[in-house]
């Protein structure tokens, strides 16, 4: 998977939770889950939850920590996914 | 000195009728909302009818969110939802997610339990080892006081923001205790009402008791037979009520429309003594609170015009009739027009006191009184008591000034509140 379809493919998952249109619209790799998209920290379980489905992945407490931007996320999900 | 307490906001989601203007049609109709339930029948339940409100998914997104609505399946905060929101608007309050916090607004609303599918799927991922996957809003969906929660963000309360639980009383108590709140002084407006989950898995329990009716699976707008003799049980229902009561003063000041004003009412239990247990009334307990109900409203029996009723259609439909006559201490023709909603609805449980409290309230503001209906047969131990003719059987149109309703709950606990038309 190209890093454009990973990052395509993280913001149809966190689209749900934002509650900033316009940092969602410009989302890129530096977006901060909460500080930029303004998702409620509750809902941070939920995309880890969506993630997880989406790749068929399992992303445990330590890494669910870690999974605040996009970034992270990618690499996160990289690392499972070459894992498997 | 106390303030005096009006009602300038109505919302309901009932069986048989969403919104006040569906709903005020159906109940002077006569329209029954109870129908047959194909997944009761295939879980063999013996009661296979009951009342469910008819929701749209459009409709819900006219009150929640996509984000709320993203794994939602609590279907009693929906309704209460519905019905608040709608009660807030009516009395011509602005909801705003940016509004600023009012300190002086706040919220009693009641319910049963929250949330029973979403704790049933919840259960089933538990027991699957998936605690991880439960998701972020198990709690806010299964915590009682998730209706409470829900609307106190959604219309931005400052001050109490609660859910109170007194099993079929809970509607009925949740507004005296949000009437106290402002007759005292502690707050201008409190949204008061109650809301119940449907479905098998909050009616089941009722089922096994064997006190829901089983005779009317292939008629069941007929089921709901409050004091008639062949009454055979109560048939489930749910949905929503809500009021916005408000001090006079506040009320005036934003010259709100005022549907009636609120004079006195009593809350006590039975304490499972004298014949009263978990399940039945203590009789002594029931006047008692029904003759405290009329002192603290500082009128005559003789004055209240009507009785809603808490009449479920089981054998203790009587009793009750005998217990408000003995309270009042008037029979025959002195006794008041009496009627039940639950002909109509069915028993909403823990949404049943605000759901009869917002008919109630609707009759005093337009002067008429719904027909009780599925009681062609009166109980013949009613008829002894009070004459035929104060059974509202059709409907009515009538000078309505007082009307007291009451309602009685597992745990042996009551509540009566008086209405008055206001002047």
């Amino acid at each position: 998977m190209t890093k454009d379809q990973l990052i395509a493919k993280l913001k149809s998952i966190v689209e749900p939770y934002i509650q900033n249109e316009e940092a969602f619209n410009n989302l890129s790799e530096n977006t901060d889950f909460i500080n930029d998209l303004k998702i409620n920290s509750a809902n941070l379980v939920d995309v880890v939850l969506d993630v997880e489905d989406e790749f068929d992945i399992r992303i445990e407490n330590d890494d669910m920590e870690k999974m605040i931007s996009v970034k992270t996320a990618m690499d996160i999900i990289n690392e499972k996914l070459n894992a498997k | 000195m106390k303030n005096r307490v009006v009602i300038t906001g109505l919302g309901v989601v009932a069986p048989n009728g969403v919104e006040i203007d569906a709903f005020l049609k159906a109940i002077k109709n006569g329209d029954s909302g109870i129908t047959f339930h194909q997944n009761l029948k295939d879980l063999e339940f013996s009661c296979c009818i009951g009342g469910i409100p008819e929701i749209s998914e459009e409709k819900k997104l006219n009150y929640l969110t996509p984000l709320q609505l993203r794994n939602f399946n609590s279907n009693g905060i929906l309704y209460g939802c519905i019905a608040g929101i709608d009660a807030w608007k009516d009395a011509g309050l602005s909801i705003d997610k940016d509004s600023e916090l009012d300190f002086n607004s706040g919220t009693i609303f009641g319910t049963g339990t929250s949330g029973v599918e979403k704790f049933r799927e919840a259960i089933y991922k538990l027991d699957d080892k998936q605690v991880k996957r439960l998701g972020s809003t198990v709690v806010v969906q299964t915590m009682a006081s998730g209706i409470s929660a829900f609307l106190g963000g959604i219309l931005g309360l400052g001050n109490q923001v609660t859910t109170n639980s007194s099993a079929c009383t809970t509607g009925t108590e949740a507004i005296l205790m949000g009437y106290e709140r402002i007759k005292n002084g502690h707050a201008k407006r409190m949204l008061v009402g109650s809301c119940s989950d449907d479905g098998p898995y909050i009616w089941g329990g009722f089922d096994t008791m064997r006190v829901m009716t089983y005779k009317h699976n292939n008629t069941p707008k007929k089921g709901s037979r409050p004091m008639s003799v062949s009454a055979s049980g109560f048939v489930p229902g749910s949905g929503a009520g809500a009021l916005v009561l408000e001090s006079l003063e506040s009320a005036l000041d934003r010259k709100a429309t005022i549907y009636a004003e609120i004079i006195g009412g009593n809350i006590n239990s039975g304490g499972q003594r004298n014949n009263g247990t978990m399940t039945a009334p203590n009789p002594e307990a029931v006047q008692h609170c029904i003759k405290n109900a009329i002192k603290d409203a500082q009128i005559k029996a003789k004055d209240i015009d009507t009785i809603n009723g808490h009449l479920t259609a089981t054998s203790k439909d009587t009793l009750e009739i005998e217990n408000w006559s003995k309270a009042l201490n008037l029979n025959r023709n002195d006794f008041p027009y009496i009627n039940s909603l639950k002909s109509m609805v069915g028993h909403c449980l823990a949404a049943a006191g605000s759901i009869e409290s917002v008919a109630t309230v609707l009759q005093i503001k337009n002067q008429f009184l719904f027909p009780n209906i599925n009681c062609e047969d009166l109980h013949p131990g009613i008829s002894a008591l009070i004459s035929e003719e104060k059974v509202v059987k059709q409907l009515m149109h009538t000078t309505i000034n007082i009307a007291a309703k009451a309602s009685f709950g597992f745990g042996d606990v009551n509540a009566c509140v008086i209405f008055k038309k206001y002047n």
